[in-house]
């Protein structure tokens, strides 16, 4: 079970992801995600501070917009990974792929910087 | 047959009781007249009076009382009966009488006492059956304190029939306070009237017709009765006059008193009576709904059933129900309107901008009549519109017409919408099912691409004398997208793969056997690790959907060099054991999964390791799955616990080491069922 909110500030588009996020519901982080897109943000930071686990599936949502964010402009950061999440990233080589930090605040200063 | 048994010794009692006081009653008279000693006791026609009341009242008892089949209407008709067979005995007599004419025997006191006796019996039998059918329309709705109340009215009448017979006077005031206890007991018990509301009209008129000849019944007896016994008290003053019995007087007070009330009642009750049947419909109706997903076949019954129960319930002289079904298909169902005249009105609506139910998009059920009087050519005065909401969303509009204005009330709105929800429960439901069976259905076709996935996971796997190789593999429910396989290349070189699809079912076994594909076509061609790998990721960049990717090692052992080159394309890293240093570790390398990056890029992002290998060394090669199962506390089997479990069992074969690392993993996770995909692959050097 996975709970996501949406939260604007600054410009930015954070999104929290509270919970687990397996095969079924990384359908809904996609859909945040597209969303977000949809509504031209093109500053994203992905909180995970509250993510317990992530699946394959999770970690292909991210990785399925590495070209669009290319293509748009778009820059995401993922901040706040507990070990375990760090893990799966970096085995799966996902980790040099993504920005990541480890704090909110890194986060938006990267995002800005990303985006200039 | 017990029944039928008591039934016949109660009337046969109160026959024998009946003769046996007219005889003697007849005896005392007699008596009384010629001044003679009368030769039986004259306590013996009370004692008989009350033999007769007490076998009439159990051959009425279970006559009437216990008889479960009758319903109100059978019980006054029962009372009706019983009075129309007394009365036309009792003017039986009388015709006797009148064609008797001046002869002597009707002024003989004799002769009146019998007829007397007659007359009172036959009205004390009509008034206890009348008594019996009051008392169970009385206790139709029992409660607690009604039956005591009850049953203490009939203890106070037995006592009251026992007292008159002792012929005991206490005095007149005792009488008096006595009968007025009785009647106050008599006058509440009287107001239990719930079975009138459970009439239908037709039922009403026909009660209050029966309950007008029960009057006149009464009235007749009581007539008659009284002139008879007026007439031989002025004769003889032995003669007890019915009238000073108290138990007679409450009795007939009783049955009068309730006949009455429910006549009143009833009365009363008539212009009301639609209304209670207009709500027993609605009930029906309710059920008619709520059911109609056990017994229909599709929605659209469930939507005639709605309409047909909301124009039925409010009396709409048109109605109709919008509904955009689940796959966007528009439907219409209308009653005595047509469908132009419909869309007329929700057009005429829309264009007005009223943003009341009918565009769809809020849920607030709205009077709309007022907007109704400036479409032109709309017989209709009045419009109420429901939604009709499913999981949350509007999926239909229901509409009612009237062409009265103000045609709706309040009691109205209520049930109407109390249907359409329930019409939304009952389509949810409904969907629910259609999806519970669609499961099914996936399920079994799930079991197909398991066994498909199963059969593209290696029978054989490749063996030398140089290392030994143990594989294991087990799916959850679900159709899993892990792969290993071997092949060997030429006499000295064996290549070895292990894979992991990202997400579950027939894609990830889809993608699984194109993995197969690509593995057994570029294992052949002797290449390097990290050239198998790009090759692979460029064949995949085209066949995977967007966010799938694959995760693989790729090993090629070569026997001769005794070493094994190796690729991790974002695979969970191999543990080895080194025999020589007696220590496991993970083998930290870089390199992205199968599917990840898009373009050539990718063979920056992979390399070939190189790594020698001894006798006794020991390479796990394992899926998430393994490293991921959870015990009861949600804490993973981890990396950790993987290696210290190698090195526990380091001298064994591998196919004793798989064993023994499976055993501890369903020991750790507790449960025969797995929720991933368990799978090793195992190979000791020799």
């Amino acid at each position: 079970m996975v709970h996501i909110k949406r939260l604007q500030e600054d410009g930015i588009d954070n999104i929290v992801i509270i919970g687990e996020i397996d095969a079924s519901s990384s359908i809904e982080l996609d859909l945040t995600i597209a969303k977000s897109v949809g509504e031209k943000f093109t500053k994203i930071v992905v909180d995970c501070t509250a993510l317990e686990y992530i699946s394959s599936a999770g970690l292909g949502v991210f990785m399925s917009y590495i070209e669009e964010f290319k293509d748009k402009k778009i820059s995401m950061v993922i901040f706040g990974m507990k070990e375990k999440v760090a893990n799966t990233f970096g085995i799966l080589g996902l980790a040099d792929l993504l920005h990541i930090c480890n704090t909110k605040k890194e986060a938006k200063t990267l995002v800005n910087e990303l985006s200039v | 047959m017990r029944t039928k048994a008591i039934i016949r010794l109660a009337f046969l009692g109160s026959i024998v009781a009946w003769m046996v006081l007219v005889f003697s009653d007849v005896t005392v008279l007699f008596s009384d007249i010629k001044g003679l000693q009368p030769d039986v006791p004259l306590w013996l026609p009370r004692v008989m009076l009350d033999l007769f009341v007490i076998s009439l009242y159990y051959y009425y008892k279970y006559k009437i009382e216990k008889d479960e089949a009758l319903n109100f209407t059978d019980l006054l008709w029962k009372v009706f009966a019983t009075g129309l067979v007394v009365t036309v005995v009792s003017l039986a007599l009388r015709l006797i009488l009148f064609l008797l004419g001046d002869t002597k025997l009707p002024s003989n006191v004799i002769f009146v006492d019998i007829i007397y006796q007659v007359n009172l019996a036959l009205l004390i039998s009509f008034l206890l059956a009348a008594y019996t059918s009051w008392k169970r329309l009385i206790l139709y709705q029992k409660s607690k304190w009604l039956i005591r109340m009850w049953i203490v009215f009939e203890l106070s009448l037995f006592i009251v029939l026992i007292y008159d017979s002792v012929n005991f006077m206490v005095g007149e005031a005792f009488s008096v306070s006595l009968s007025f206890a009785l009647g106050l007991l008599a006058l509440v018990l009287c107001g239990n009237m719930k079975w009138v509301a459970y009439l239908n009209f037709k039922q009403k008129w026909t009660s209050l017709l029966l309950l007008l000849l029960t009057f006149f019944y009464l009235g007749y007896f009581f007539y008659t009765v009284s002139r008879q016994s007026d007439f031989i008290s002025a004769q003889s003053g032995a003669f007890l006059d019915f009238r000073e019995h108290i138990f007679n007087i409450s009795l007939f007070a009783f049955v009068v008193t309730y006949s009455v009330f429910s006549f009143l009642v009833i009365l009363f009750n008539l212009p009301t009576s639609s209304v209670f049947e207009q709500k027993l419909e609605e009930v029906v109706n309710f059920q008619r709904i709520s059911q109609s997903i056990q017994t229909e076949q599709s929605e659209e019954s469930v939507y005639n059933i709605l309409l047909e129960s909301s124009v039925s319930s409010v009396f709409a002289d048109a109605a109709w129900l919008e509904i955009d079904g689940t796959n966007k298909e528009h439907r219409l169902f209308t009653y005595q309107i047509t469908e132009k005249e419909a869309t007329d009105i929700r057009d005429h609506l829309r264009n007005k901008n009223v943003k009341g139910i009918l565009d769809q998009g809020s849920d607030r059920t709205r009077n709309l009549s007022s907007h109704l009087a400036s479409l032109k050519g709309s017989r209709y005065r009045s419009l109420l519109a429901f939604p009709i909401i499913v999981k949350g969303q509007t999926i239909g509009t229901l509409a009612l017409l009237k062409e009265l204005p103000e045609g709706f009330n309040k009691e109205m709105t209520r049930i109407v919408s109390t249907f359409s929800n329930q019409a939304g429960i009952s389509i949810e439901n409904f969907r629910l099912m259609e999806e519970a069976f669609q499961n099914e259905r996936y399920k079994e076709e799930l079991k197909i691409a398991k066994n498909v996935q199963k059969s593209l996971l290696p029978d054989r796997l490749e063996s030398d004398p140089d290392f030994e190789i143990s594989a294991f593999s087990e799916s959850a429910d679900e159709v899993g997208g892990d792969y290993y396989d071997t092949i060997r290349i030429n006499d000295h070189q064996v290549a070895l793969i292990i894979a992991d699809v990202s997400g579950k079912g027939t894609t990830a076994a889809f993608h699984m056997s194109q993995m197969k594909g690509i593995f057994h076509s570029l294992a052949q061609q002797e290449l390097d690790p990290k050239e198998f790998m790009v090759r692979a990721n460029q064949a995949l960049i085209f066949c995977l959907e967007r966010g799938s990717f694959i995760s693989a090692t790729y090993f090629v052992i070569n026997t001769r060099t005794k070493t094994i080159l190796y690729a991790r394309a974002g695979h969970c890293p191999v543990l080895y054991y080194s025999a020589e240093a007696n220590s496991s570790g993970y083998l930290k390398d870089r390199g992205k999964a199968l599917g990840m990056i898009k373009n050539k890029d990718y063979c920056n992002h992979i390399e070939t390791n190189t790594l020698p290998y001894l006798p006794g060394d020991i390479m796990v090669l394992y899926t998430d799955g393994i490293t991921e199962a959870k015990d009861q506390k949600g804490e993973e089997f981890g990396n950790e616990r993987l290696a210290k479990i190698l090195c526990e069992t380091t001298d064994k074969s591998p196919a004793a080491i798989q064993d023994y690392l499976i055993r501890k993993l369903y020991e750790y996770s507790g449960t025969e069922e797995i929720n991933d995909d368990y799978t090793t692959m195992i190979v000791k050097f020799r």
